[in-house]
């Protein structure tokens, strides 16, 4: 039983942190790497409406937005307004917005983009129709109405 | 006169793994990890204005016609109805298999049709769809669970059991070409 309390007799070693600061960094790199810094200027308020069938989006970075909703500012009034990248935007701007999205990709993915509609609960239907026709028109055919999961609410 | 030369001193390194705690937590906080979520839809093309406006050759009985007004509600069939009632609706016309005369006498034909009005709210636009959504989702899931066993989600999306339940039950969710009424 020797073996037992030799063991037993010597002090626990104290545990070798220095390798600490390297698994610390790595996790560091990896955050850093994978935030978005650039804090898209939001214009228009969008609260989504809820739905229970949703679907994720694979890829991120085939996916452009359109924002519609009633200007954040409200001295800006309170009709819904369209916004496409940082800037107030109307119906007419969508064909060009996309146009120029879909250019910047390499062509075999162009068919793959989707545009993603991110509308206030309180919008008319009339101009979500105006876009979608729009989309239509530039045969960007992929579309997705943003919402939040959840279990939808019975009346 | 010469220097005599300094030891340079070890810079204490302790605090590297504080500092760059620090660090890490700030960007585990501003890290967003959400990815866009919602209802898929695919639009149809736009329409040839050279060619004449497609007629339908469907069968009058395999289309569930659904309507939305300026006022949020809802019209199925010709028939004024609550939403929570569109689902087994929607489910019954894509599962009667020409038994009942007014709903779809083939799940392969089924169409629902829906149509909405400039003035519907957003939301009442998605909470129908949503519900279309959901009847297919179900009627699918029965059938995928009657015939292998496990879920219409579950089947491996290149197999032949996914593409079977798909073809069995296509997703066909007609938007009209918009237009007002109702106003």
């Amino acid at each position: 039983m020797s073996k037992f309390r030799k063991n037993k007799k010597s002090d626990s070693p104290a545990i070798n942190t220095s390798s600490l600061p390297d698994i610390v960094f790595m996790l560091l790199f990896f955050f850093m790497v994978a935030t978005k810094m650039r804090d898209p200027k939001i214009l228009v308020k969008t609260a989504v409406p809820t739905v229970s069938e949703v679907e994720k989006v694979q890829k991120k970075s085939w996916v452009n937005y359109i924002l519609v909703g009633p200007p954040r500012d409200p001295a800006q009034g309170t009709s819904p307004r369209i916004q496409l990248d940082d800037k107030f935007a109307t119906v007419d701007d969508v064909q060009q917005y996309i146009i120029i999205k879909q250019s910047e990709k390499p062509e075999a993915i162009r068919d793959y983009l989707t545009t993603s509609i991110k509308a206030d609960r309180s919008v008319k239907m009339g101009l979500i129709q105006d876009i979608k026709q729009e989309l239509r028109k530039v045969n960007s055919l992929k579309l997705l109405y943003s919402a939040s999961g959840g279990q939808v609410k019975q009346h | 006169m010469a220097r005599k030369p300094r030891a340079i001193p070890e810079i204490n390194a302790g605090s590297m793994a504080d500092i760059a705690f620090l660090l890490l937590v700030f960007f585990l906080v501003t890290t967003t990890m959400d990815t866009d979520k919602g209802l898929r839809v695919k639009l149809p093309p736009y329409p040839d204005p050279n060619s004449p406006p497609p007629t339908s050759t469907q069968n009058d009985r395999n289309v569930l016609e659904v309507l939305v007004n300026f006022n949020d509600e809802l019209l199925v069939e010709k028939q004024p109805l609550n939403i929570e009632e569109l689902t087994n609706i929607t489910k019954e016309h894509l599962q009667n298999e020409g038994r009942n005369p007014k709903y779809s006498d083939k799940s392969e034909d089924a169409i629902v049709s829906l149509k909405n009005d400039r003035g519907t709210s957003y939301e009442r636009y998605l909470e129908v769809y949503n519900e279309l959504m959901r009847a297919y989702n179900e009627v699918r899931d029965e059938y995928a669970l009657k015939k292998f066993n496990r879920k219409f989600s579950d089947l491996p999306e290149k197999g032949k059991s996914y593409k079977e339940v798909k073809d069995k039950y296509p997703l066909k969710i007609s938007e009209a070409e918009p237009e007002s009424y109702g106003k």
